[in-house]
This record gives C-alpha cells, structure tokens and sequence, in this order.
C-alpha cells in the first residue's frame, strides 16, 4: 500500500499517526482518570461514570451560550471558565451522590454497580428533559479549532494539543494530591486499611466523599475538553464507558501509573491497527488483545496487590 | 442426601404458586398479546435464574450474560433463517436459498459454518454447547488463575462489548445491527400466528420449570453448599482440598447454558434476534432482573424478570417520555432498601407475618441467616 | 379542542339529513374543505375491525424517544403531529379526526416490535407512523406483514426491500447517490473518491451502490479507499491521515449519529476544511438537525445530497417551516427525514379518501399514484413500489446550520429498490 508514495511523504504520515495515537492516549488517560480514582481508591464501580463527563459537557455548553451572548469579547477564553465550571459541578453532584447513595453501599461493591446504573439512567432522563433529546452544538473558540502546518505535510490538530496538555496537567494534579498532599495519604490508608485508618484519627467518611467528589470533578473536566472532539448529548456518555474501565483495569485498578500505561498501550495498538485496518476490526482487535492480556496477567499491568 | 432435602415443604408451595402463576393465572388473565408479553420477558428469566446461580450462590456476577443469550438466540435464529430462505422465498436476490442480507452483502454461496444449522438437531444442541464452550474458556482462564468479583464483571463485560461490535462489523455472516429478522417457521410450523406464540408460551414454562429445578438440585446438592461456602470464605474451601476452580467453571458454564436455552426461546417468540440483546446495556439489565428478584432466590429471579419488564413496558406505554426515570429511581431503591430482593422483602417482611398469623412456629429464622447476602 | 362541540352539531344534523334522503349539500357549506363524517359510515369504510369511531381514527406514532436514537427521531415526531394537527384542523379524514398512541421504541430494535404489535393487535390503529433505522424497520416488517398493518417510513434508506405494507417516504439509496454522484463529478471534475461510513447496512449498502456507480457508470473515476468505523465510534484521526495520504477528490462521508460530530471537529482540527475546494466532503447522513450537535462552523462548505433542505425556497416549504416553528419553537432546524415523516399522515390522508376507506387493502391499493402537491419539497407521487419520486438536490452547508441549495435534478428521480448493475 505504500509503494505509491516518497519517502518524506510517509515519514510525515506516520509522525502524524504517531500523534494520532498520542490525541487518543490523552484522551484515554483524561476518560480514565477519575474512574481510576475512585474505582481503584474505593473499589467503587461508577457506571454513571459517562453522565458525569456529560454533565461537564453541558456546563461547557451553557457557558458558552452565556459568554456568546453578554460577554462576547471574553469568548476566546470562556473554555477555562468551562472547565473549572465543569469540575465544580459534577464534583458537588458527586459528592451528593456519595452522600445519598455509595456511602451506604461500601460493604457490598457490586451493588454500586447497579445503583450507578440506575443513576446513569435517572441523570440521561435529566438531561433530555432539560436539554432537549437532540445534541447541543457547543462553540469552540477559534484559536482552538484548525490545526498548526509544521511542515508542508505534517499539520497538527490544535485541540489534539490542548487535549494533550490538559491530560498531563491533571494526570500531575492527580499525582501531586495523591502522593504529595495529606488527603491523598489518608486515601491510600484507608485503602489499605479502613479500620486501622480510622482507629489514627482520620476521618474516613468525608475522606471518601472528597475522593468520590474529585474522581467526578475529574470526569467532568474532561466531559468539558470532549466538546472539542465529540458530540454532547443525553447519551452520549454511554460511548465512553467500555473504553474507560478496560483502560482501568488493564492497568491494573490500584495503581495510577498503571491506568496510564494501559491507555498508553492500548491506544498506540488501536492506532496502528486503525491505519492498517479497517476501524471496526481494529477496535475488535483490540478489545481481544486486551482480554487475552488480562486472561493471562488478570491483575493488570501494574498491580500493588490481588489475591484476596 | 436424602429425597426430602430436594425441597422443603415451603419451597414446593413456592414451585406450586409460580407454576400456577405461569401456567393458570397469566394465561387466564391475559390475551394472546399480552401473554406474548410475558413469554418475552420469561425467556430473561432464564438468565436470571443462571445468575441467580452464579452470583447469588456462587459469588461470580457476569456483566456478560447478554453473550450467551446472544449466542443460543444466534444459533436458533440461524436454523430458522435456512428454513425461511428457501430458493422460491428468495426468488428475488442475485442467489437465491441464501439468507436475504447475505445476497444484500455478495454473499454468493453459505459460508461453511452455516451449514450444520440447516439440522434442527445440530442446531438445538449448539443453543446449548456454543454457549457452554465459550463460558468454558473464558471461565477456565479466569478462574484458574483466581480472578474474581470486579476483575471478572468488568472482563465479562468487555466480551458483550466485543461480541457486539463483532457481531455488527460482519454483517454478510450475521446480518449486523439489523441481527437474523424475518423468521417464519419451525420445521414447517409457523411461529408467527397466535395459536403458535401460546403453544411456544407454554413450551417456554415448561422449560423454565425444568430449569428451575435443575436448579433447585444444584443448590440443594453438595455443589450448591461448597458454592456458598466458597463465596463466603474460598481460602478455607480450597485448603480443605477442594479444587475451587472447577466448581466456579461448572456453575457459570451452567448459566451460561440456560442463558443459552432462554435466547432461544426469545427467538421463537419474538422472530428475530439482533445484537441490540448481546451488549452491555442487556447485560446489566439481566443482572437488575436478578438483584431486583433476589439474588439468592431461583424463584425470586424469575418474578424479577417479569416485575422489570412488566414494569419497563407500562412505564414506557404510560409516560413514554419519562419512564427511565421511574426505571432507574426503581433499581436504587432496591440496591438501597430491598438489597435481597422481592425474596427478601417476602422472607423478612410478608412471611414472617403470615407465621405469626397462623401461629406456626417454623424453622424460618436459623434458615434466613444462612441466606444473607454475600458480602460482596 | 374549541372547535369539538359545534362539529358534533354538524354531524347530528347531516345525519338526520341522510336518513331523510338529503344529499351532504347543505353540510358541504359548514365544511367546505373536508368530506363529511356522516357521509362514510363507520361499518363501511372499516371492515376489519380497526380504531375508527363515528368522529375519530386512531393511527400510531413508533419513534424512539429514549436511547440514542432519540436524537434523530424527535423531529420525525414532531412533524407528524404537526400534520396529524393540520389535518384534524381542515375537518381530519373521511369527516374523523385522527387521534394517534404514541409508543416509544427506546432505541432497542426488539422493543420496536413489541410497540408494534401493541399497536397492531392491541390498539388496531389504522396506520402507523415511525421508526428510523433500518434495523427498527426490519424488526416491525414481519409484525405489519403478519398483522396487515401499514407503515410510512419516513428515512432515507439503503432500497432492497418492497413491502406492501410500508410505504416509504424517504429516498432509497440510488434516488439519492447516483446524483450527487454526477452532479461532483461533472460540475467538480472530482474522480478519486474515498468511502466512509458507520458499520451497518445502510453505509454499507449506499457504499455499494456508489462504488458501483463509481467504477462502472463514471468514466475516469476510481475509489480510494472504503472504509467503517463501528457506531459510536468517536476517534476518526487515523483514518483522516488515511485520507490524507490518500488525497481523495472527494471524501464520501455516511457517518452517523454522535460519531458524526466527533468526525467533522477531527477533521477541520485536522486542517481539511470542508469549504475547500480539495478534498470535497459529499454525504448523505448530515441533515439540519445534525449540523446543530456538529455546530455550523465545524462543517461549512461541506455539500450534502439528499430530496429536502430546510432553506426550499418553494410557497409549500416556507409555509410548512413557518408552521413547524409556531409549534416546535424558533430554534428548530428541520432535516430531510423531518419533511418526510411529515410527508406520512397526508400521504394516508389522500389514499384513505381515494379509498374511500380505511381498510389497510384499499388503502393499499389507492395508494400507488397518489400525488401531493402540497408537499414542502415540492411534488411527490407514489410509485408502484411504494416508494416516492422525488427530485434529488445537492446543498452546501453554511455557518448558520442550514444548507444553500446549489443543485437540483431537472426531474423526479425514479425510485428504484432493487438497481439492475448495482446488487
């Protein structure tokens, strides 16, 4: 397939489809961060996981209505508002949810599993209801939309970078707060063991509301950076979710580095198999690959710990 | 093991009530539409039973149930296509005898592996050994090597996810999103008229009903007891030299097996079968049917899957705009305050009542304690 | 609902009148636009039994409301209340006001069937608007076949099928490829074109034909590449540096759903932009309604082919947008397959009343040669095969969500489900 074509020619196709493979990666790591805090700090299964960055999503679309329509000279700027927004508002819908729902159901994790689900179904409804069953265009600041020419046949896609430099942002916030700051201390002991974390003092209830609530904020950050690259609707959140929880689990649901090797490798496979085949097959390919991997290695990538 | 110890008296009235449910109450009250219904949302109940089996008893929940359903509806739905696509029923395509969305996809000739499905009897058996093969190699990697709880559910999961898009991406072999449609008749017999969809109601019970025991046999025998002693504390049942792998594969390949036997009879009674049944969304929803049961009661999971489709259906007919609201609002309700169930809310809150009543001292509370819910 | 009790008048009257020999002269003068009530009693005009009353019919609404496909199907909704309103607003049909039941398929093609058969067996509408997808199609086929139930369908959709119990107001796919196909080809000089779709039957079939017409019907022309991602899917940046290396004339783009908008952002972030001349983006799935998820921006320039465009500047269409947004609000955007689902209750109008009859047989029979020349497209008439002629156009996409028309063919297209050369 390739003997049509020079050499510079398809040295610029693969740097692009390298940084193809490095866009998906972001967006792997950013899906699958506030998952991996929660689903590997808490044992927690959030299957409303999707709704959450789609509650980001739509606050990202208010604020850019609000901006277009009494601010229209801060437009260019209003994406930063959006996120923090975004964090905001699905971190204090998860910090409800913790209070009303998960935190009655600690001793009986797979039960999350369904009381989330029933919740991914309740916040979908919300959403039609409020914002209509269609999808909502959301406006883009220009500055952020077309692509950079690095060379005549290499262009870089300016949002591709944006999604790039927020995912190691807050993969670094993430890691600064989990292993630099105090919460992130008291997480880890309680994680490894509650009673003993509670018995020194630490307040292990509202410690696992702040991580739920943060593991939300998480998601509806990147629910806010997704408008850029994908649709905003009442479901939409349900295109993530698979994606999301093999990323965690493959790389192993306690180990944060771990989440980003797995979305490293899987998105780099999934990207050359995408150039190479056709997208459905490559995304079958995949998957298998994926699950023949945790077949053998079920403990994911990187793993503190598995036997029960 | 003694015979008595097959049911207890208070287990035998409860067969007796949803045999009565299922072969006197609904078809009297219901019209042939209606009992349709029914027979669609009893063909879950297969599954449920399963999961009953695996997650209630054996601790194992599959968040991939919808596969196995997929692939014994799969595998009926083939055998019926073959008979429906007779040459002079398809006179119209470019080859005609094969399946209609082969020819739409320049299929020109039957790909090898359709042909044993052309045999009701290979067809019938594969409903039962595809699904128990797969259930097999996943539970055999899996188990071995000692994965469970969430690692398991979220891996199953993943195999909806793949099958789906599997499924979907080859649509010369297997008719894609569309899935197998237009289904017509059963060695001859049609199953589209209404006397066929109540003679295959019916057929159905009796299934669920010999599910139900076998079943009923597996929990009371000394498999079902090492399941649950397994679930609750697996290091003392393998140190005690059990192989717990094993058990742990039997069971979910029997799930697997009546989730296989329940697709099968969702295709009889539907006509088609479509990959909307394999995914992820299905196969949360199989386990709902279940929790919403009572994950420990085979019966309970049976009244689950009619209570959530029933409750689906009228939901959607009233408020047709609304009713995922009522649905989802109803599944935290029962994690958050039924954790065991209609079974739960009937041995904890109606039973205990109906004894006092008749003033009859049973052995229900020792009994009930043994039945708690797993920890996790 | 004002206008119910002095109607109920009319119709005592007229019935008196008829007993008393009279002719529907005098009841003509109350309403002059519609035929009356009295003058089709229920017993004859409803020999099988269906939902007709002396004064109202009852047909079916099957849409997804919930689920993902209720993004698409709102506006089919929509517009056939908006006919069901209009109708019953010039008297209804045959003198009956059409009440309809509205059934949600929730995007799940099994669920689509039960609806169905509710509505069939249960509620014995008299005809039945809905469903979308070809799968929801395909899974009610049998139900209407069965229960001789008759559906409009309202999509563009990928032909190789002819049912007597559907009617289908969309194109199928040769009325809308072959000429946009042309139209590049001659008025662009493109001939490299590159295939895309969503993976199910409908791209794969359109893909078919096009790469068909492509490689046997264009002299010159040759596909690149054809190519399907699974519905969903969200991450196209592979295969536009596919397409790059590839430099298509022409990116031939059936994308659907919320992976429509995930393509068109990537692919202007991607720096190939649909306003330029090279590559040209051709498709058939990006009507109004889906330009508001992708914002107008992300995809101007871009040209679409399919039978409507919300900007026809013809008297019927500026007439139906009119009344579509006094019902539906300001911010509406109306789609190709809007237009056609609102094309359903007034096609059954007309063949009922040529019928003379509810009766799904007559109907059915009426119903090939029925024209509407009031339809916001312009002109449709049924053909044998129940599908509809209708003229084919190419519009380009502008920054405000709708399209310029810059193409139209000079006659109706024939609709033709099973092409000759083209299986």
């Amino acid at each position: 397939m390739f003997a049509d074509y020079s050499w510079p020619e398809l040295g610029a196709i693969f740097a692009m489809q390298g940084f193809a493979g490095l866009i998906l990666f972001s967006v792997f790591v950013l899906m699958a961060l506030g998952l991996a805090i929660i689903f590997g700090q808490m044992g927690v299964i959030n299957m409303a996981h999707g709704e959450f960055m789609i509650l980001g999503a739509y606050v990202t679309y208010l604020l850019s209505n609000l901006f277009a329509d009494y601010v229209p000279a801060l437009f260019s700027m209003y994406f930063f508002v959006a996120m923090f927004l975004a964090f905001i508002a699905s971190g204090a819908l998860g910090l409800f949810v913790e209070w009303a729902l998960i935190r009655h159901l600690y001793k009986r994790p797979l039960d999350t599993l369904l009381a989330t689900w029933g919740l991914s179904l309740i916040l979908q409804q919300v959403y039609r209801s409020v914002f209509g069953a269609r999808e909502v265009g959301v406006s883009i600041p220009d500055w952020m939309m077309g692509s950079l020419p690095l060379t005549d046949l290499i262009e870089i896609p300016i949002n591709g970078i944006f999604v790039m430099v927020l995912a190691v942002s807050i993969s670094l916030g993430v890691y600064i707060m989990m292993f630099r700051s105090n919460w992130g201390k008291q997480v880890r002991a309680i994680n490894q063991n509650r009673v003993m974390a509670g018995a020194v003092g630490i307040n292990t209830e509202w410690t696992d509301r702040l991580t739920f609530g943060i593991g939300c904020g998480v998601a509806g950050v990147a629910g806010s950076a997704f408008t850029m690259i994908g649709s905003t609707g009442p479901t939409a959140g349900q295109l993530y979710i698979v994606d999301t929880f093999l990323v965690v689990v493959f790389g192993g649901a306690a180990s944060l580095l771990g989440t980003i090797a797995s979305a490293f490798s899987i998105s780099q496979a999934q990207s050359i198999m995408e150039f190479f085949l056709s997208g459905s097959m490559a995304k079958v390919l995949t998957l298998l690959v994926v699950v023949g991997i945790l077949m053998i290695r079920p403990q994911g990538l990187f793993a503190m710990k598995l036997r029960k | 093991m003694t015979r008595s110890s097959f049911m207890t008296r208070k287990e035998l009235i409860g067969f007796l009530i949803l045999a009565a449910v299922i072969f006197l109450l609904l078809p009297a009250m219901l019209d042939s539409f209606r009992l349709n219904l029914f027979g669609k949302y009893l063909t879950y109940a297969f599954v449920a039973v399963g999961l009953a089996l695996c997650w209630g008893a054996g601790g194992i929940l599959s968040l991939g149930q919808g596969v196995f359903f997929g692939l014994g509806g799969y595998c009926m739905a083939m055998f019926l296509k073959l008979e429906a696509s007779t040459p002079e029923n398809t006179a119209i395509q470019s080859t005609p005898g094969i399946p209609d969305f082969m020819d739409w996809n320049q299929l020109t000739e039957l790909p090898v592996w359709w042909q044993p499905f052309y045999s009701l009897p290979l067809a019938l058996l594969a409903v039962l050994a595809v699904p128990v093969v797969f259930a097999f190699i996943i539970g055999f990697a899996m188990f071995t090597r000692r994965v469970g709880g969430v690692y398991f559910a979220i891996i199953t999961q993943a195999f909806a996810a793949i099958l789906t898009i599997l499924i979907i991406g080859q649509q010369g072999y297997t008719g894609g999103v569309n899935g197998i449609t237009d289904l017509r008749t059963l060695l001859g017999w049609d199953i589209r008229t209404d006397e066929a969809k109540t003679t295959l109601y019916f057929v159905n019970g009796v299934l669920l009903f010999a599910v139900l025991l076998i079943a009923q046999y597996v929990r009371k025998s000394k498999l079902g007891r090492l399941l649950i002693a397994m679930r609750d504390q697996e290091d003392r049942v393998r140190f005690s030299g059990y192989n717990v792998a094993n058990f742990k594969i039997f069971i979910f390949c029997l799930g697997a097996a009546f989730a296989g036997i329940g697709g099968a009879m969702f295709t009889l009674q539907v006509g088609f079968m479509s990959p909307t049944l394999v995914g992820i969304v299905p196969s949360i929803e199989m386990v709902i049917f279940c929790a919403v049961g009572g994950r420990l009661s085979i019966l309970g999971a049976v009244y689950g899957a009619l209570l959530v489709n029933w409750a689906k259906t009228s939901f959607s007919e009233a408020f047709p705009e609304l009713w995922l609201l009522g649905l989802g609002g109803l599944f935290i309700a029962v994690v958050m305050f039924f954790p065991n169930g209609l079974a739960g809310v009937w041995s904890e809150q109606i039973e205990p009542r109906l004894t006092k009543l008749s003033k009859r001292s049973d052995t229900a509370t020792p009994k009930r304690a043994a039945e708690r819910a797993p920890a996790e | 609902m004002s206008d119910e009790t002095p109607k109920k008048k009319s119709t005592g009257l007229s019935r008196r009148e008829v007993l008393a020999g009279g002719t529907a002269l005098s009841a003509a003068l109350f309403l002059p636009k519609s035929l009356k009530a009295a003058d089709f009693p229920t017993a004859e005009i409803n020999t099988t039994g269906l939902a007709v009353t002396d004064d109202t019919v009852t047909i079916g609404i099957l849409h997804s409301v919930t689920g993902t496909m209720a993004i698409s199907e709102t506006g089919s909704v929509q517009a056939e209340k908006l006919a069901i309103d209009q109708i019953n607003a010039q008297g209804g049909i045959l003198g009956r006001k059409i009440e309809y039941i509205q059934e949600d398929g929730a995007s799940d093609w099994p669920t689509f069937a039960e609806k169905a058969r509710k509505l069939l067996v249960n509620d014995k509408v008299a005809s039945v608007m809905g469903c979308w997808t070809s799968a929801s199609r395909k899974a009610v086929l049998p139900v209407f076949e069965q229960h001789n139930g008759f559906l409009y369908y309202p999509t563009f959709y990928e032909g190789l099928e002819e049912s007597p119990n559907v009617i289908y107001t969309g194109q199928e796919a040769t009325q809308q490829i072959i000429a946009g196909l042309d139209w590049v080809n001659q008025t662009k000089g493109a001939k490299s074109f590159y295939l895309l779709g969503s993976d199910y039957i409908w791209p794969r079939t359109s893909n078919k034909i096009a790469r068909k017409h492509i490689e046997n019907f264009m002299e010159g022309c040759k596909v690149v590449g054809e190519e399907y991602y699974p519905l969903g899917h969200t991450q196209f940046n592979s295969v536009i540096n596919k397409i790059r290396l590839r430099k298509p004339d022409v990116i031939y783009a059936i994308v659907v759903g919320g992976s429509n908008v995930a393509f068109y952002k990537q692919l202007i972030a991607a720096g190939i932009d649909p306003s330029a001349e090279k590559p040209i983006v051709l498709t058939i799935s990006v009507t109004e309604d889906e330009i508001r998820g992708i914002g107008g921006e992300n995809i101007e320039g871009a040209y679409a082919c399919m039978k409507y465009f919300q900007s026809l500047e013809n008297e019927n269409n500026l007439k139906f947008v009119e009344e579509f947004k006094k019902m539906w609000g300001d911010d509406i955007a109306i789609g190709d397959v809007t237009q056609a689902a609102y094309l359903g209750p007034w096609l059954w109008k007309a063949a009922v009343e040529k019928a003379g009859s509810f009766d799904v047989d007559k109907v059915r029979e009426a119903s090939p040669g029925i024209e509407l020349t009031t339809a916001p497209e312009g002109y449709v008439k049924i053909h044998e095969n129940h599908h509809l002629w209708s003229k084919t156009r190419v519009g380009r996409a502008q920054a405000d969500g709708q399209y310029e028309v810059v193409f139209e063919t000079a006659e109706l297209v024939e609709p033709d489900p099973f092409p000759e050369g083209y299986q």
